[in-house]
């Protein structure tokens, strides 16, 4: 492809970001070695999606992402298995509650210093979620994890649908990520995803000018629990098992991981790392018993030389 | 509850103070690097993990406990030297997410690594002969080994002081941390400072992970363990604060090993509590002056 031809669908991808999205990830289950990769690149680019919108642009970084991935995993689980909840829609709803409120409660309290301090205080609640749903083993499973999850037949208007055929969960989920990602994109759009760059750039200026500061960042960490939180109750229903390490350190780490590799700050960067995480960490799983070395080095690398990641680098290049 | 033995309490209240020592010899180190390069090192973990692989490799060549004390924080230490020259240098800066970052890829490197080397399967570590015993204390037989850990603790404190306040070098450092800007203009080449700063809360980092392998067994994930209880120790003590590490660490020493004499279940969210309520009452940490690297 000559460079003008690909500087033509750079643009248009720029211009129409939610089309090109919806156009690339019907056809990505075809494009990679098996189906639950693919529905795993959506779920987790949700997830990293969601860290995005409170680490590339609003300059929060989180070290405790898993905690709302997880409330949202256990929420969902947990009203199947246990509430014997029967609806999925339901079941998720109780997911992005849970996480929503978890993701309040917490922002109040890490947001209760700023700087270096936020991303400790966030490590820190989502390993205490982790012992609590280690030790609260009626409710959560403890260290076996939470099993027995039922996948019901998806309640449509005018039938019901199987999710236990891969595709046809990749495409419920899909939908579902196609909607956040439209929402996202909105909430960007918005005069407040304005403002969150702002206090991004410039936070003491952001209060300068009338901003309350403190209340959007809030807002913006219960936005990103919440795409965290669908991401977990979709990842809860992929697996029918929630297991404790959903709500683990290194959960929270992958999210970071992905969202660096692919490009903080930008739309699609976090699909395009989740995208690289998990596609190099299942070819590198194959040869290599301890490929996280691999990919911490690498990690590392992209820290030190190309800190917009790819997709951010990649954009600059095409200009 | 209040019919409990008191020496069986008293008996809890040493432990708590050995796991204090530990809490603060991190908790130091971790502070004195961000006091001085506003550098949050993630990866101070995994040099402690670091340091008791270290120490047991050494005392399975050696045979000797004592020369795995001297010679695993000087290993780990060197490691920290290397770290600090060719990879966290590269980020001043740039802010203090990126050191973060950075570090973070390094620990997970480096627990792989250790998985690598030492196997996955955790290790089991003897005290020396000489300190196996239990020494009866009048009112509770209490582990030599851990008075030794508790006495290794202070004496790392007086020696970290008298260098910090009696020396040039303490003096420079001390400036640094007040106006690195100042210091530079005087002619102080603080490059050398910030390695030999670094080197020497990794080497301590080192030593608590030597000095914690026979009680808490060795095994890769202990860093990160570690890590997470000391930024909850530096959060509730103020990061940057030396006095703050001491009182703060000592203190979650304490109650966790108090909350796991009284409720067993509690002892590992415990501190996480303690966290909450120092954030609501007094944001800025006990010894923590407001706006610091904020």
């Amino acid at each position: 492809m000559s460079r003008s031809a690909l500087g033509r669908v750079a643009a248009w991808v720029r211009a129409h970001p939610i089309a090109a999205f919806t156009v690339f990830f019907a056809a990505f289950p075809f494009l990679v070695p098996y189906q639950s990769l693919a529905t795993q690149v959506l779920i987790f680019g949700l997830f990293a999606l969601g860290f995005n919108l409170l680490y590339g642009y609003t300059g929060l970084l989180s070290f405790g992402h898993a905690a709302y991935y997880g409330l949202g995993a256990y929420g969902t689980g947990i009203a199947l298995a246990k509430l014997k909840v029967t609806s999925l829609w339901l079941a998720l709803g109780i997911g992005l509650g849970t996480a929503v409120v978890g993701g309040a409660c917490i922002g109040f309290f890490c947001l209760r210093r700023r700087g270096i301090y936020f991303a400790m205080l966030t490590l820190a609640f989502a390993q205490m979620l982790y012992f609590v749903a280690f030790h609260a083993a009626e409710l959560t499973g403890g260290d076996d994890g939470l099993r027995g999850i039922p996948l019901h037949a998806l309640g449509l208007p005018g039938g019901s649908l199987s999710l236990r055929d891969p595709l046809a969960f990749y495409f419920f989920a899909y939908v579902l990520v196609v909607l956040a990602v439209a929402g996202l994109k909105r909430i960007l759009d918005s005069p407040f995803g304005a403002v969150l760059q702002a206090i991004r750039e410039n936070g003491d200026r952001a209060v300068a000018c009338g901003y309350d500061v403190n209340r959007i960042k809030l807002l913006s960490f219960v936005f990103s629990a919440l795409f965290a939180g669908l991401a977990g109750g979709l990842d809860a229903l992929r697996l029918t098992v929630v297991p404790v390490d959903a709500l683990y350190w290194s959960t929270s780490g992958q999210v970071v991981i992905m969202t660096l590799l692919g490009g903080a700050g930008t739309f699609f960067g976090p699909f395009v790392g989740a995208a690289t995480f998990l596609i190099l960490a299942d070819r590198l799983s194959i040869f290599i018993e301890a490929w996280p070395i691999v990919i911490g080095v690498i990690f590392m690398a992209f820290v030190l030389f190309l800190p917009k990641g790819i997709w951010g680098t990649l954009l600059e290049k095409i200009g | 509850m209040l019919d409990v033995p008191l020496s069986a309490l008293a008996a809890q209240a040493f432990t708590g103070l050995v796991l204090g020592g530990i809490f603060v010899l991190m908790a130091i180190g971790l502070s004195l690097i961000f006091g001085l390069m506003t550098v949050v090192n993630f990866a101070h973990g995994s040099f402690y993990m670091l340091g008791a692989y270290v120490a047991f490799s050494v005392m399975g060549l050696t045979k000797s406990f004592w020369a795995s004390l001297v010679l695993a924080p000087l290993v780990v230490g060197a490691l920290g030297l290397v770290v600090e020259r060719f990879l966290i240098r590269r980020l001043y800066g740039r802010g203090p997410d990126d050191p973060l970052l950075l570090t973070f890829g390094l620990s997970l490197a480096m627990v792989e690594g250790a998985k690598l080397v030492w196997g996955k399967i955790g290790l089991t570590v003897d005290p020396p002969k000489q300190l196996a015993a239990a020494v009866n204390l009048g009112f509770m037989n209490f582990p030599v080994y851990r008075l030794f850990v508790i006495a290794v603790t202070a004496a790392v404190l007086v020696a970290l002081w008298l260098f910090l306040a009696k020396t040039n070098v303490g003096l420079i450092i001390r400036a640094g941390t007040r106006d690195p800007l100042m210091v530079r203009a005087l002619g102080i080449d603080l490059n050398r400072i910030w390695l030999l700063v670094f080197g020497l809360g990794i080497a301590m980092a080192g030593l608590a992970g030597v000095l914690a392998g026979p009680m808490r067994g060795v095994y890769a994930e202990m860093g990160v363990e570690i890590i997470i209880d000391s930024f909850v120790v530096v959060v509730v003590g103020g990061m940057g604060s030396l006095a703050g590490a001491i009182v703060a660490g000592l203190l979650m020493g304490e109650v966790v090993s108090l909350t796991t004499f009284f409720a067993p279940k509690l002892a590992e969210i415990v501190i996480f509590i303690v966290m909450a309520i120092v954030l609501l009452v007094r944001p800025s940490g006990l010894f923590g002056e407001a706006g610091l690297a904020e």
